[in-house]
């Protein structure tokens, strides 16, 4: 057992990284970076969106090459030429987006990572045992579309354990679970670190390396900016190192209970033509002028398909019009331009090739949905209003990018979360709904973005915000729901209510919630 | 040692109007070794295929009268192929347009009226565009494949035309030959250039390609399509209708396709005639494609195009080249720009082999876990 931090002793490092550099054709991104991880350590990899975590950690698994430096495992030197090798000396990663059949069972999908012969009963007894050991209970028998989202991490995370690694990295591994099972994760995590294992452990989120890690290597714009005990550290100096200045606050102004409903749900149901999408279920909510709405829930619980539904997007289904009114107007049969027309305006959650045209310049974007704002006359385009109008959103939201003429593919998913975010806003929307408003964007714009929206909404606007993020619709949400299966909770103020509850609804367990009866299904 | 074909992460914006030159420039190489073969003198070749046939006004009239269609094809097909509606049926269109317009003309055969010749336009136009609206139709309703679709109507097209110069549209005194009867001057395109055979199709050609130009670059239906062509869900989110999309790209193709039908029977051809395109609406896909779909690419292409033609038959009458040599002129010149384009967006990488020193670390590293 070692703990990794200040033993004396000499230990031959786990993993020792020798100023790597990884360069790409427009951006450094890893500039001469080392970092040493003891056995049995937890290692925080801390940065922004773009500081080059994730550039490091695909290093180490062998799915990108360095162009300079030197990789040492357990002291000697190594070449990491593909995941198959890192897996063969004993790296394990488990990624923020799984890769996972949904078709398949839990066994079946972890015997195609199996690189040896194996029997599937045996490899079956195999996990169910490691998955008990280390407290993560999985049915090697069911099928992946049936698991929720914790689930299918453990199966990711069962998966690596059983190749024995002495490295697993997980990537921002806690985006999709609750507060309560985040607890579990990390138990899991210290029972590993225990055992000797070491563990890379890649986020932005302060609060959750200060309770968790044993040492944290800070990165900013590709470089090591610090190495720090995160147990020493405050969260506002671990921001500080983080992005080189203080947290920005946002400014909240007291909840006055809103104007009149602009955006009105009335019992919307509806089947999700997706074999593994979720059905909405008898779904009502209201959202006034002046107030920020938000949806809390684990992804895959039925947010998809309720923006879907808001949007417009769906083909219109004549036999079961969905029962939304925008701005007073029954908008079940519109199409999301007709909803647009209405005040509404519309952020997604994926940016490039929904929100964004990809090859398209950022002025031809913000033709995309801007045209309303007086672009188009006679059926010809105004682009130097077009221009104009990407030229503001880009000033100012802090768009990083070559100017207006850059292509939407050229920008980091962050600066164009931004651009899109902020030609939504800029055409004067009377309803705005947004998905993820933050999600990837750096913790300097978040707290650009948020405040924008609150804005927003002291100016009278009804908000509408989906996201993953509890802490982000804690501190920007007027009232928050949970969906959870398809079903909507009780509202709540956000200032009667507090995380563990929302996180404790998140697993269904709210009255009339899909596991309100049944409390051990909760993940 | 392994290849691989990996994208490029920053795909150049030059070698994107580049690549049209290097094709040109490759298919004259290749058309060079390949007369060397044949046991022609290459320059022989060379003057034989692009100097000869333009040397004197009537051939650069020539010139003016193949690109003409072409060029008008391969703009409306272009409007589509943006969207990324695949309209393969343009060579059916022209032959509907063809009897559209050249139906007038034999049904008013008596009139010297000025408005005969217009109204044969338009005709063209109608029945080109009644032809790819077939492909239109059960696309959207159906969801069928426009691309066999629009594909198989061109031998439906060209059928109707020949049973109709066999039989009913028959010249009565023309000695049972399939063709119709010579259309009157009021039925008839004027030369606009003395001593050659370029007629005012080729002004109407320019004017379609000027319009192009204004729908792709300035307005926002062109704008719209573009976007349905580049990224299908933000079209949906933008609320844009992919159904028109569908619509206006085949339309614009078959009326394109239809004015140029009328346009060769009312101008160089002047009656009916079971055949009145040697495959201009194939080979108006190749010159969209070499033209990078742009109005004034396109421009360009249609006088390469046209300039192949001409050059295959040149070369026919002065080396004693097969017939052949120009459809392989056009598929070598495709080809290379097909190529040109895979690696303006990919590269090839070499991949070294995973090298033993490694794998004997593994293996070290295996044994004492």
């Amino acid at each position: 057992m070692t703990d990794g931090a200040g033993n004396p002793q000499i230990v031959t490092m786990r993993l020792e990284l020798r100023n790597i550099t990884k360069a790409y054709p427009a951006v450094i991104a890893n500039d001469d970076v080392s970092l040493e991880v003891l056995p049995g350590e937890i290692h925080a990899v801390l940065g922004e969106n773009g500081a080059g975590k994730s550039t490091l950690m695909k290093v180490i698994y062998g799915v990108t090459k360095a162009d300079a430096g030197k990789i040492l495992w357990n002291g000697k030197a190594v070449n990491i030429p593909n995941p198959a090798q890192a897996r063969r000396l004993g790296i394990g990663m488990v990624f923020q987006h799984f890769s996972l059949f949904e078709t398949l069972t839990v066994a079946e999908n972890i015997a195609l990572a199996v690189e040896e012969e194996f029997d599937l009963d045996a490899l079956s007894t195999r996990i169910r045992e490691v998955s008990e050991r280390y407290g993560l209970p999985l049915d090697p028998r069911r099928l992946v579309h049936s698991l929720s989202v914790g689930e299918r991490q453990r199966v990711e995370i069962v998966r690596c354990l059983l190749q024995e690694p002495q490295l697993l990295i997980m990537d921002e591994p806690t985006s999709v679970l609750t507060p309560q099972a985040v607890r579990k994760l990390f138990e899991t995590l210290r029972r590993l670190a225990d055992e000797d294992c070491s563990i890379l452990y890649i986020s932005h989120k302060l609060e959750e390396i200060r309770v968790l890690c044993h040492k944290a290597t800070v990165m900013r714009g590709g470089k090591v900016t610090g190495e720090a005990d995160p147990r020493q550290e405050t969260v506002a100096s671990l921001a500080r190192m983080m992005i080189g200045r203080d947290l920005p606050v946002c400014e909240h102004p007291e909840f006055d209970g809103g104007g009149e409903p602009l955006l009105v749900i009335d019992g919307l149901s509806q089947k999700s033509d997706d074999p593994f999408g979720t059905d909405l279920k008898d779904i009502h909510l209201s959202v006034r002028s002046g107030e920020i709405f938000g949806i809390a829930g684990i992804s895959g619980n039925g947010q998809k398909e309720l923006l879907a539904a808001l949007s417009g997007e769906l083909p219109i289904d004549r036999a079961n019009i969905a029962p939304i009114t925008i701005c007073g107007v029954a908008a079940g049969t519109l199409r999301a331009d007709g909803r647009r027309d209405l005040g509404m305006a519309f952020v997604p959650e994926e940016r490039l090739g929904r929100g964004a045209v990809p090859p398209m310049s950022l002025s031809d974007n913000a033709l995309l949905t801007g045209h309303r704002t007086g672009m188009v006359r006679f059926g010809l385009i105004e682009d130097a209003l077009a221009r104009v109008f990407a030229e503001r959103c880009v000033e100012d939201f802090d768009v990083r990018c070559a100017g207006v003429h850059a292509t939407a593919r050229s920008l980091s998913g962050g600066n164009l979360q931004k651009f899109i975010v902020g030609r939504e806003i800029l055409q004067n929307p009377r309803v705005l709904v947004v998905a993820q408003p933050t999600w990837g964007v750096d913790v300097g714009a978040a707290a650009a973005i948020r405040q924008a929206l609150i804005d927003l909404r002291n100016a009278g606007v009804a908000i509408f915000v989906v996201s993953e993020e509890l802490e982000e619709l804690f501190e920007i949400c007027d009232r928050i729901a949970v969906i959870a299966d398809g079903r909507l909770s009780p509202v709540k103020r956000s200032s009667d209510t507090d995380m563990e509850e929302i996180g404790l609804w998140m697993s269904g367990m709210f009255p009339g919630g899909p596991a309100a009866e049944d409390v051990s299904h909760a993940v | 040692m392994r290849f691989k074909i990996e994208a490029r992460p920053q795909p150049s914006a030059r070698m994107a109007y580049l690549s049209p030159l290097i094709a040109v420039g490759l298919t004259l190489f290749t058309g060079l070794i390949l007369s060397t073969l044949v046991g022609t003198n290459p320059l022989d070749a060379f003057y034989a295929f692009f100097i000869a046939p333009i040397d004197d006004w009537y051939g650069l009239g020539e010139l003016g009268v193949k690109a003409a269609p072409l060029m008008l094809i391969a703009v409306g097909l272009a409007i589509g192929f943006r969207a990324n509606i695949w309209n393969i049926g343009a060579e059916g269109q022209l032959a509907v347009g063809a009897i559209c317009g050249g139906g007038l003309a034999l049904w008013f055969y008596e009139s010297s009226s000025v408005f005969l010749l217009p109204a044969m336009i338009v005709a063209g136009c109608i029945g080109g565009m009644l032809w790819s609206s077939i492909p239109a139709f059960l696309r959207t309703r159906f969801n069928t494949n426009e691309i066999l679709v629009s594909l198989m109507l061109n031998y439906v097209a060209v059928l109707i035309l020949s049973y109709l110069v066999h039989d009913p549209w028959r010249d009565p005194s023309g000695f049972n030959f399939p063709e119709s009867r010579l259309f009157t001057d009021a039925a008839s395109l004027p030369i606009i250039l003395d001593g050659t055979r370029l007629h005012a199709g080729f002004i109407i050609a320019l004017l379609v390609v000027a319009l192009g130009w204004v729908f792709v670059r300035k307005s926002f239906v062109g704008y719209k399509m573009q976007v349905v062509g580049m990224a299908d869900s933000a079209a949906l989110y933008a609320g844009f209708r992919r159904k028109h999309m569908v619509w206006i790209g085949l339309l614009a193709g078959g009326g394109a396709a239809g004015i140029a039908g009328i346009s060769e029977v009312a101008g160089p051809i002047g009656q009916l005639l079971p055949s009145v395109s040697p495959g201009y609406g194939y080979a108006a896909i190749i010159v969209a494609f070499v033209g990078r779909l742009h109005p004034v690419g396109i421009l360009f292409a249609s006088l390469l195009m046209s300039l192949l033609y001409l050059g295959g038959e040149s070369a026919q009458m002065l080396l004693g080249l097969p017939s052949a040599v120009t459809g392989v002129f056009q598929g070598v010149l495709l080809f290379f720009l097909l190529a040109a384009d895979l690696f303006i967006n990919y590269r090839i990488r070499r991949e070294p082999a995973v090298s033993p020193i490694v794998a004997a670390t593994a293996a070290d590293t295996e044994v004492t876990p």
